[in-house]
């Protein structure tokens, strides 16, 4: 941190129904590590549950000690959803050693904290655990799936005017938290760098389909038809990197991956409701052979023009190497070469 | 007797609260309650099968790959596929990161920092720990996270990310590898290998796997300084403390085998009890009796069982349920596994001192160095430009079961289709065994047993002991109730 004094921030950190997966990508932060990150920005873990020494009762001396204002919050990170089940009692999760609610406590613990950040898509919209029935009543900080409200109400702000921070993602990239976390203890967060999820724009802003290395099978509509092939996986495989927001293929994950460098779908995990697509994860939808999702801001109309285009001009290259899991043609080395 | 309720136990993998009764300073029963449910199972029914590759890694952020392979082998059993030998490699390749990941991390930043508490302040070994393992700010785990994430690299380059990656399928894996990338596996695990050889054991691998005694350990400790190494600095910890004292169970362990090519497993599956037996899944069942769940009248098996919570249960404590293999408390993890896969260090201590919280440790670090020596012979195994994954289609009606050992014990998944949709999906997690209450016969779990007799430092409220010996099984909260 700069050379003008400057109180520590105090951040606490709170798990309900999720999985812990944020944290433990968090934990793979490098350049640097995790606490050197939270160090160079003056930030103070008062607590994480996977970090901290303090337990039981220590514990939950230190939430009454933020309560009663004894003890400053400036950062309180929520990772998974607020439980509400069952009927609303909250009893899916009562935070142990206390028998009350988690829900309860993160509601009190919200009003007295200077800013709310979601980490990862369960805090921000339910997630993963607001699938299929729903059976824990699972809702986000401020949003139940894509219905603004959730546990805090769609009118909650931090004392600095800013709704709750949704840094969403299944998991999140250690560094989409990190630096949201440097950005605020900066004060170089504002409204307006929160997408319309409340998403930071700085890496919702990109979609995940930007840097990915199969763009140019995307070209040509060079289409992956079984899992480990190399082509575009829009087509068949349910791959819906064109639409989702995140910067995956610019910001590598554990060195040098992502989803779709992974030979695998993008699921928009990024996104609220990414949970229940109404349709199989892995295989596209289509009407009439086309894919119902199309590219983010392209038009239908050109969508089709173009990949039919695209198609009758796909090179063999493209052709043979997208069905099959490693490069079988390589691209030509001279002027002249055919393939 | 008086009676405490503990929790929220950190630096475990979810949320965890344990009741203790104590009597005249010593722990002599324990309920202890898993207090987050989410229904997963209930999720999964309706759904496709293929998305169960979707939605149960995300049961956890800490056993996520073993999760993947769990889905990927039931359904697997469901098509009647198995993976290529390629595909075999990656997978183990990819769960062995996992597992040794989670091991590393339960080790620096879960247990050991309980020993750098201010309660053992006075005693003589405390400079050796405290500042290298204090929470948080310990000299260890700024050491630890840095090689933790550069051996993760390999999840970037096999598996896409972690956690949560869809690239383990029935039929293998989604990522084929090139020589380049065989060139750059090789190189990260060698730079694994530097940081464990010199900060974590303080010698070679290959000297560490090699202990296969009791006497061959204390020699070994003899040898060089505590301070030498991390795991000296435990071991000394160990012997001051008498951890092998601490936390013993019942001494019957499982394990499903680890590492799978094909039918075989590298690290054998079996039942250990005074001698080697062979496991049957086909007696496993999940008792509910103390569990906030409903509409069970019997213990039932995983394909017959099924998931319905009720707040309201009269002796419930926990929203767990109570895994019994042939109506017997068994314990899994990494001691479990090393025992029953027949590791001579291990037999050596279990037959000395049973399970405990030494025991349990060692094991876990001893097996970081096996399976390193392990994934070294996969990676030059592996045969770029042969297949990585088989297809099959996926069947409208029919069954199938997976087991996976995730690093902290043995995982099945047991899933029913029909008309091509999701019937009935049941998991029991390996904290489902070792955290599980009591059942109709009200066996304690192995955990209650293991708490029992652990005692109160003078002037202590909560046992520190009851911390150690709770962490020791390196429990997953978060799998254990999905």
């Amino acid at each position: 941190m700069s050379e003008q004094a400057r109180q520590p921030l105090n951040l606490l950190w709170l798990q309900s129904g999720g999985c812990g997966g944020c944290s433990l990508s968090l934990l793979c932060a490098e350049g640097p590590d995790l606490f050197t990150s939270l160090e160079s920005a003056g930030i103070n873990l008062l607590w994480h549950p996977s970090i901290s020494e303090a337990s039981n009762r220590e514990f939950i001396d230190l939430l009454e000690a933020i309560l009663a204002g004894q003890e400053r919050l400036d950062f309180l990170c929520l990772e998974g959803s607020v439980v509400r089940g069952p009927e609303g009692s909250g009893k899916f999760h009562r935070l142990a050693g206390t028998g009350e609610p988690m829900m309860h406590w993160i509601e009190r613990l919200a009003k007295v904290a200077g800013h709310v950040i979601a980490v990862g898509s369960c805090a921000a919209y339910g997630g993963i655990t607001a699938a299929g029935g729903n059976p824990s009543e699972a809702c986000g900080l401020q949003y139940d799936e894509t219905v603004e409200g959730g546990l805090l109400g769609k009118r909650f702000t931090d004392p600095s005017g800013l709704p709750v921070i949704n840094i969403a993602g299944c998991p999140v990239h250690p560094n989409w938290v990190t630096e949201t976390l440097v950005q605020i203890a900066f004060d170089d967060l504002r409204r307006e760098d929160l997408d319309e999820w409340g998403r930071p724009r700085s890496y919702a802003d990109h979609l995940v389909h930007h840097g990915c290395p199969r763009n140019e099978f995307y070209e040509y509509k060079a289409s992956a038809e079984k899992p480990s092939d190399l082509g575009c996986m829009m087509e068949h495989l349910g791959c819906l990197g064109t639409q989702a927001h995140a910067d995956c293929n610019t910001r590598l994950w554990n060195g040098e991956g992502s989803c779709l460098r992974g030979g695998y779908a993008c699921i928009n995990c990024t996104s609220p409701g990414f949970e229940e697509t109404g349709h199989t994860f892995a295989q596209t939808p289509k009407i009439a052979g086309i894919p119902v999702g199309l590219p983010t801001d392209m038009p239908k109309a050109w969508f089709v023009a173009l990949a039919s285009l695209a198609k009758a001009a796909t090179p063999k290259r493209l052709k043979e190497n997208a069905v099959a899991d490693h490069i079988r043609v390589p691209p030509s080395r001279r002027q002249g070469d055919k393939s | 007797m008086s009676r405490r309720i503990v929790g929220p136990f950190n630096r475990v993998e979810g949320d965890l609260e344990v009741a203790l009764d104590i009597e005249q300073g010593e722990v002599v029963s324990a309920n202890v309650s898993s207090s987050l449910y989410r229904g997963f199972e209930q999720i999964l029914q309706g759904k496709e099968p293929a998305d169960a590759l979707v939605y149960t890694p995300r049961i956890c952020g800490i056993c996520s790959v073993s999760q993947s392979v769990a889905a990927a082998r039931a359904l697997a059993n469901l098509q009647g596929v198995n993976p290529p030998p390629n595909g075999d490699l990656a997978i183990n390749l990819i769960l062995a990161n996992e597992n040794l990941a989670d091991h590393l991390t339960h080790f620096y930043l879960f247990f050991m920092p309980d020993f750098a508490r201010a309660v053992y302040a006075d005693e003589p070994w405390y400079p050796l720990i405290a500042d290298r393992f204090r929470a948080h700010s310990g000299e260890a785990s700024r050491e630890m996270l840095p090689a933790r994430a550069d051996f993760m690299h390999l999840m970037g380059l096999l598996a896409g990310k972690w956690p949560h990656s869809l690239a383990i399928q029935p039929g293998g894996t989604t990522r084929a590898l090139e020589m380049q990338e065989k060139a750059r596996i090789q190189a990260i695990l060698y730079g694994f290998r530097c940081f464990l050889e010199g900060t974590l054991f303080g010698d070679k691998l290959e000297r560490i796997v090699e202990l296969d005694s009791t006497r061959a350990l204390d020699s070994w400790i003899e040898q060089r300084a505590p301070d030498s190494s991390d795991f000296r600095r435990f071991l000394e910890v160990a012997r001051e403390l008498r951890l092998d004292k601490l936390g013993r169970a019942s001494d019957r362990f499982m394990s499903y085998g680890a590492y799978a090519f094909g039918e075989r497993r590298h690290f054998a599956a079996g039942v250990w009890h005074s001698e080697l037996l062979e496991l049957d899944s086909s007696l496993i069942t999940e008792d509910i009796s103390y569990s906030w769940m409903g509409h069970q009248q019997e213990p039932k098996h995983p394909f017959d069982g099924i998931t319905l919570p009720d707040a309201d249960v009269e002796q419930a404590y926990t929203w767990c349920k109570a895994p019994r293999l042939d109506g017997k408390v068994v314990e899994v993890g990494a001691l479990a596994r090393q025992q029953v896969a027949g590791h001579p260090l291990i037999r050596d201590l279990v037959a000395q001192s049973g399970g405990n919280v030494r025991n349990r440790v060692i094991a876990r670090l001893l097996e970081i160095a096996r399976v390193i020596l392990l994934m070294e012979g996969w990676v030059n195994e592996i045969r770029p430009r042969e297949g990585f994954c088989l297809q099959a289609a996926m069947p409208q009606e029919g069954q199938g079961y997976g087991l996976v050992e995730a690093a902290r014990g043995s995982l099945g998944h047991w899933v029913r289709v029909k008309r091509g949709r999701i019937l009935s999906y049941q998991i029991i997690a390996p904290t489902t065994w070792n955290f599980s209450p009591r059942d109709r016969d009200a066996q304690p779990g192995a955990l209650e047993q293991a708490v029992r007799g652990a005692r109160l430092r003078p002037g202590e409220e909560e046992p520190v002991a009851v911390q150690h010996i709770v962490r020791s099984f390196d429990p997953c909260m978060v799998c254990t109730v999905h």
